[in-house]
């Protein structure tokens, strides 16, 4: 072992580094927030009494939950354009990304929702509420609350995942990474330091997640 | 015309034939305690009476509303009727206020202000001016049902509905509750209850429904039928829960 670390070397590539970061925050907070839309919606339609919407949402949840994310990608990115779909690598990365949360985060908050109390929904109906409304305000929230750490760990997933739309070179913290590699040949620092950033940040989302259920969930855990 | 009109109600789930040709009159302002063993009917007779559960056969008339397998119908319905449960059932998410507040807002669009006042009045008046803001979690289980009982009121319902509302409390938390209901007893409003309270309904009850396998068994004013009960069902259940 007579390697040199050098991580000076990667000094001149911080801009590099620095909007990689961006782009990875930025698609990572844009999936997230409807990656989770999409999930309340779908858990939602699964516990309809309609059969048919009840099966799209299925049908949804699990072909996306048991294919791999990389392919869903490629299909968005590569399949859909013979199709005449023509998107450019930011929105294929999006899209995909909330495609898999859409997916993941729907069980996990139809986890919470059928954990309610039956007693819950009768007692909105003999107030009077309609369905929707003893469903937006009465279960949902204690369901959120309910699987907030689930629902935390998938978002984070959903940031860590995001470095495969590297792979359809949309330049996000990996595809930085890649390209200070190719330039340097400094694999070893290139990875070492991005995998620290990545680290940071899914502890700072952790964090930013923390504080905001604080805002949120005013009431004692159920 | 009676508040309420029972006449011959048959419910079954699946084959399981539970209520047998039920009728009832209750007057408004009466308080009615329904009592009997547990699987002779009582709690499913009174989950009928608002809806909760259908049933197949006869008629229920809440004043000139029908209870019918309807939603919209039964929406309208659950303005004049109220209900308190055993398990309380309150909102774990919003404090006792909000509680009380909800139903107003979303169903009868009164605005924020104003159902906060009736919020304050209605704890005000079971006794928990000082616990607006606290959660149910935070509660005992006596305060808990004294602001589900808040709850209903603010539907300005005809007729409250408790099932088994002490059942769920610890024994020296019951008190508190059943003073609730007496009060309201005086302010004119009427109380279908089913409860295992003796006491409660020989004192407070005007009227005494003893339910055994799936039909009204006897009935009749609280004091005569506790003093002088006439069939040996009621003789037997009285002899052991007293």
């Amino acid at each position: 072992m007579d390697y040199q670390v050098n991580f000076s070397g990667l000094v001149p590539y911080f801009s590099t580094f620095l909007s990689g970061i961006g782009m990875t925050i930025q698609i990572t907070v844009i999936s997230t927030i409807l990656g989770l839309l999409v999930g309340t919606y779908c858990a939602a339609g699964r516990i309809s009494q309609q059969r048919w919407l009840s099966s799209i949402c299925a049908v949804y949840i699990e072909m996306t939950r048991n294919t791999p994310f990389i392919v869903q990608l490629f299909f968005i990115f590569f399949g859909l354009p013979a199709l005449g779909l023509k998107l450019s690598a930011w929105e294929a990365g999006i899209i995909a990304l909330v495609f898999n949360l859409g997916a993941y985060s729907a069980e996990i908050i139809r986890a919470g929702i059928l954990a309610a109390p039956k007693g819950q929904w009768e007692a909105g109906r003999t107030l009077g509420l309609t369905y929707r409304q003893i469903f937006i305000h009465i279960i949902l929230p204690p369901a959120y609350q309910r699987v907030y750490p689930a629902l935390v760990s998938q978002c984070i997933i959903v940031m860590l995942g995001s470095s495969v739309v590297s792979q359809i070179s949309l330049e996000e913290l990996t595809f930085a990474a890649n390209f200070v590699q190719s330039r340097t040949f400094l694999s070893f620092e290139s990875y070492i330091v991005t995998a620290v950033i990545y680290l940071f940040l899914a502890i700072l989302m952790r964090q930013a997640f923390t504080l905001l259920s604080k805002v949120m969930f005013k009431a004692p855990a159920l | 015309m009676p508040l309420v009109s029972i006449d011959k109600v048959h419910k079954y789930y699946g084959e399981n034939h539970v209520l047998k040709g039920v009728d009832l009159k209750v007057e408004a302002g009466e308080v009615i305690s329904i009592i009997g063993r547990s699987g002779s009917g009582k709690s499913t007779l009174l989950r009928c009476i608002n809806g909760l559960e259908s049933f197949q056969e006869g008629a229920i008339y809440v004043g000139n509303q029908a209870v019918e397998d309807d939603e919209l119908k039964l929406r309208l319905l659950s303005r004049s009727v109220g209900m308190v449960f055993q398990s309380f059932n309150l909102f774990p998410h919003k404090t006792a206020a909000e509680n009380v507040m909800l139903a107003p807002q979303l169903v009868l669009k009164k605005d924020a202000e104003e159902c906060k006042a009736l919020a304050k009045k209605l704890l005000e008046k079971v006794g928990l001016g000082d616990k607006l803001d606290a959660y149910p979690a935070n509660l005992s289980g006596g305060q808990q049902q004294r602001v589900a009982i808040a709850r209903s009121l603010a539907m300005s319902p005809k007729v409250l509905l408790c099932d088994e509302i002490t059942s769920a409390l610890d024994p020296e938390l019951v008190g508190e509750v059943l003073h609730v209901l007496e009060q309201l007893k005086e302010e004119g409003m009427t109380l279908i209850l089913v409860t295992h309270e003796m006491n409660f309904a020989r004192d407070v009850g005007d009227r005494v429904v003893f339910m055994h396998q799936g039909k009204v068994w006897e009935t009749g004013a609280s004091d005569e039928v506790f003093a002088n009960p006439q069939t040996p069902e009621l003789q037997s259940f009285l002899s052991v829960v007293r």
